[in-house]
């Protein structure tokens, strides 16, 4: 089945959605980045949609639905990359993503990543908690 | 109006309405409609063709490109044999649905379109067609 990759960068979860989606694949992305966050202990997700020509409201609701369960467990969203064609269509749909963090570029949404999550960083290098528990590099830890 | 070219495709599958979305693109570029126009045109054809799909059990869109006057668009009829809208002005209200989505298609594609019709019947199906213009 297509999946949507989900690469990590340290506290960090990056997803690129670089397909038109067809529903049951952004439903998949849903459920494989809450499992990925709880997995991994990430604290922050970072979603570019720059590459998506189109969200409509079925997109829309997956990136709520991403952000609201992101911060449920414990891990901020950022969106990066919304097209001001696509930012004028989503708003005019009815849709304004409240409660969604965005940022122009990923550069800017890395930005406000590391300055949301600062205070975790510190936690976690105290605590030595989750983040090294499941990872595929532990052993380099 | 005349319609200067035609294409009907199905509308019975998640893939097909991913592919829906792909040819009105192509149509709406071939007509020379703006980015923005383009992108509102292509994502009301989302949200209808999602609606033929969910509500009417699936169905067919049409797609035309269309000039009147000296003006060129995009007309779009989503047609299906489904149960029909009990109560279209309901159905048009944001927020209301009866599936599982945020009740914003029918009233977004209105949004999103130049002109709009809407004709259901209980039991024998629903019909929407929007045009676009350049």
């Amino acid at each position: 089945m297509d999946r949507i990759p989900i690469l990590r960068m340290g506290q960090f979860l990056i997803v690129s959605i670089q397909v038109d989606m067809h529903d049951r694949l952004a439903l998949t992305l849903q459920a494989d980045l809450a499992a990925r966050i709880s997995q991994t202990g990430a604290h922050g997700v970072l979603l570019d949609i720059s590459s998506l020509e189109v969200v409509d409201s079925f997109i829309g609701r997956m990136i709520s639905n991403i952000a609201g369960t992101s911060r449920v467990l414990d891990a901020e969203t950022v969106v990066v990359g919304i097209q001001p064609a696509v930012a004028i269509t989503l708003v005019e749909l009815g849709l304004s993503l409240p409660g969604v963090r965005t940022a122009l570029n990923i550069e800017k949404g890395m930005a406000m990543l590391r300055e949301a999550t600062a205070g975790f960083e510190e936690a976690d290098a105290a605590g030595r908690n989750s983040l090294s528990e499941c990872d595929d590099d532990s052993a380099a830890l | 109006m005349t319609v200067l070219r035609c294409e009907t495709m199905p509308v019975r599958s998640q893939q097909d309405v991913v592919a829906v979305r792909q040819s009105v693109r192509s149509f709406a570029v071939a007509q020379g409609l703006s980015l923005v126009d383009q992108t509102k045109i292509v994502t009301a054809a989302s949200e209808l063709a999602r609606n033929t799909l969910d509500h009417g059990g699936g169905g067919t869109a049409r797609l035309e490109a269309v000039s009147d006057n000296g003006r060129t668009g995009v007309r779009l009829t989503f047609e299906d044999r489904g149960p029909g809208i009990a109560d279209i002005a309901r159905a048009m209200t944001d927020g209301f649905t009866t599936g599982s989505g945020l009740g914003l298609g029918l009233g977004g594609a209105k949004r999103l379109s130049n002109d709009f019709d809407l004709w259901s019947r209980t039991g024998e199906g629903t019909r929407v067609t929007i045009t676009r213009w350049k």
